[in-house]
């Protein structure tokens, strides 16, 4: 049984295949920023989250902090609420302000966060009180044709 | 050779759903014997041997191995007697990825927890055994069609069975070969003690070296005997088998419709 | 002209049911496989003997196809990208494209062509050659013994080949569109890395990576087996194997997306 070559190449194929595995995961994902060994979830309602989708970055001066891992629409308060998965070495004031913004014109949306002011920090479980909508396209023109009627009515 | 029986097969019958194969067979084979089992092509022979390793069920009647009913054991208690049985396929069906050596040793390694070091002298006595102990370390594609059979043949006795079938074992080999390989039959169950049966159209090679005969013919057994009787039996069939005489009992031509009608003669000539 | 309608369709007919009682065969023969793996764990050198033969030499074809691939998407999808000025981009595409699509099903398809039917010729000829039917007189059954360890090898080797395949394409890409085209290598990596998620991407690529192995090597090892005892027998079969395995592996990658990707972006 000429066993030892045909071993060593079986070796070399599978090794080549874990390496290839961990590039997929390390340099070409993003499995070193995700990590959710060491992360903390929070929740905030919002009164609209337009097209929020599972897995949009969650950012704080552009930088990714945490990331959406659930929506679910509340029966009791009828808005919804977002679950957020954040990287553990950043912490936010409890009094954070939490926005749904959108990157570029059409860019996919996001979640921004602005610190406040506050000492106690949010941990696991918490809810962020101070939320603003996604900004809804035809919400914004009826707002602007609405201002536009109030001014030519002021006229 | 009064010693005890081996094979006994009581009114055994084999069909398919269309056709009839074997219709009551009765046998009895001796531990010992070189059987032959004659007949045309398609008559049954190798279907005998598939219900004799219990490959297939028998429609009705039995074959009895070594005092045990071959087709009502289950799965595992199968496989426990088919240790006990070898079988030579028409072509030798060696394993074509393993060497001469990995085929003989192939029956020790799954059945056994014997030391590499004795199956390897196990092996080698073996294929000594059909002359072919230098050859052990070939692939089967090197062989000649004579030599692979003597190594199927090596195999088939790696675990010393109490029986091995021969599916035409004298099919396409040339002279020589083929003394060979009928004489290893002969010396091979004689020295082991085994029982053989020959499945064979070879006449003249196979009543050198049996102890009996079986023709088998449409489903029944046609003639039965020893070879002396064989040779010397004035019953048609045998008489035509034996002198391979063309036309016979056996009839020269497929069953068909009158020649002329087929070649639309009839009308021409009305 | 009726009668051959009426036979056409009783023919199609024929033929459906047909083929519904081969999948039933199919099925039954696939659990039988699985039942009779034992053997397959316990002699693990029979399975890292098939590994050799299925994986190790399906590499150079999945490596060296792998890489062109890449190669063409980065060229397609930069000279599509920089219309709209963001060729930086490029990486994203091809990561993307190659880890969730690309990767597991172009691999599969090599695979079924590559593999799949040397398992269903080798498995065929050896019935053909009555080396299964000598390996059952000889009281080991033939599904444990020459069936389950290729089965096996086909299901370990067919994530690893996905990988490489992905893993050769983004760096064919790499070449292309960072090398000889010039897009900045920086935003090349870090949008591919930004975009490229672990969980919802690249498990996913590699669970169907795995979905695939077993679709596949189930039919090519079920083809060989069930393949007439002849040489058109056997021929017919491995022809059998690279279409059906083709078909399967497309049909289920449908249905797996559907699954995977349903409801996020």
């Amino acid at each position: 049984m000429q066993r030892t070559t045909m071993d060593l190449w079986v070796g070399v194929f599978v090794i080549t295949g874990i390496i290839a595995l961990m590039i997929l995961s390390l340099k070409v994902g993003n499995l070193n920023v995700y990590n959710p060994a060491q992360s903390y979830v929070i929740t905030g309602n919002f009164e609209n989250i337009g097209g929020l989708k599972i897995r949009a970055p969650v950012k704080s001066a552009g930088v990714v902090v945490g990331r959406v891992t659930n929506i679910q629409f509340s029966t009791e308060t009828y808005d919804a609420v977002v679950t957020m998965s954040m990287d553990g070495q950043f912490e936010f004031p409890k009094d954070t302000f939490a926005s749904i913004l959108t990157s570029g014109l059409l860019g996919e949306q996001y979640i921004g966060l602005a610190a406040g002011g506050d000492e106690v920090k949010l941990k696991e479980g918490d809810k962020i009180m101070k939320t603003n909508s996604a900004m809804v396209l035809e919400e914004l023109i009826g707002r602007f044709l609405f201002n536009k009627a109030a001014e030519d009515d002021s006229f | 050779m009064a010693s005890e029986t081996l094979i006994e097969v009581n009114d055994l019958n084999f069909s398919y759903p269309t056709r009839a194969i074997l219709n009551g067979i009765n046998m009895s084979m001796r531990r010992g014997q070189v059987i032959a089992v004659m007949g045309g092509s398609g008559s049954g022979k190798t279907t005998l041997l598939r219900l004799i390793s219990g490959a297939i069920q028998p429609t009705s009647g039995y074959v009895k191995f070594a005092g045990e009913v071959v087709h009502e054991l289950d799965r595992d208690a199968l496989f426990k007697l088919r240790r006990k049985m070898g079988m030579l396929f028409q072509f030798g069906a060696l394993f074509t990825d393993l060497s001469v050596f990995d085929n003989v040793a192939f029956q020790m390694r799954e059945h056994t927890n014997l030391p590499e070091s004795m199956i390897r002298d196990l092996v080698l006595m073996k294929l000594h055994a059909v002359g072919l102990r230098g050859g052990h370390q070939l692939m089967p594609n090197e062989l000649s069609g004579g030599m692979a059979r003597r190594v199927a043949l090596a195999r088939s006795i790696a675990l010393d069975p109490m029986l091995i079938m021969y599916d035409e074992p004298f099919t396409g080999l040339d002279p020589i070969s083929l003394s060979v390989i009928g004489n290893l039959i002969r010396r091979l169950t004689d020295s082991l003690g085994m029982t053989s049966i020959v499945v064979t159209h070879d006449v003249h090679e196979s009543l050198k070296i049996v102890d009996y005969v079986y023709f088998i013919a449409d489903g029944v057994i046609a003639a039965e005997g020893t070879p002396q009787e064989v040779r010397e039996s004035i019953a048609p069939f045998v008489h035509q088998f034996i002198h391979g005489e063309e036309d016979g009992p056996v009839p020269f031509h497929y069953p068909a419709q009158a020649y002329r009608k087929d070649l639309n003669l009839e009308d021409i000539v009305a | 002209m009726l009668k051959q309608i009426i036979s056409g369709i009783q023919n199609i007919g024929h033929r459906a049911i047909e083929s519904v009682w081969r999948l039933g065969v199919a099925s039954r023969f696939f659990i039988l496989v699985l039942l009779k793996s034992g053997t397959s764990l316990r002699r693990f050198n029979l399975v890292i003997r098939e590994l050799y033969f299925t994986g190790v030499l399906s590499l150079i074809i999945i490596v060296v196809s792998g890489l062109f691939v890449g190669m063409v998407l980065g060229l397609q999808g930069y000279e599509t990208l920089q219309k709209y000025g963001s060729e930086s981009a490029v990486g994203t595409l091809v990561a993307l494209s190659l880890v969730r699509e690309l990767g597991p099903v172009v691999a599969a398809l090599l695979f079924a062509s590559r593999a799949g039917s040397a398992i269903t010729a080798e498995i065929g000829l050896m019935k053909a050659t009555e080396q299964l039917a000598a390996m059952g007189m000889m009281a080991v059954d033939p599904i444990a013994r020459v069936v389950a360890p290729r089965f096996w090898a086909g299901v370990i080797s067919m994530p690893f080949l996905a990988a490489m395949f992905s893993v050769m394409g983004v760096f064919g890409g790499y070449l292309v569109t960072v090398l000889f085209i010039g897009v900045d290598e920086g935003s090349y990596w870090s949008q591919m890395q930004s975009a490229v998620d672990f969980r919802f991407d690249i498990l996913n690529g590699f669970i169907k990576s795995c979905f695939f192995g077993v679709a596949v090597t189930a039919i090519a090892v079920f083809e060989g087996y069930d393949a007439p005892p002849t040489a058109e027998g056997v021929s017919g079969a491995t022809t059998r194997t690279v279409v059906t395995s083709s078909l399967v592996i497309l049909g289920l990658d449908f249905i797996l997306t559907a699954f995977m990707f349903r409801g996020v972006s």
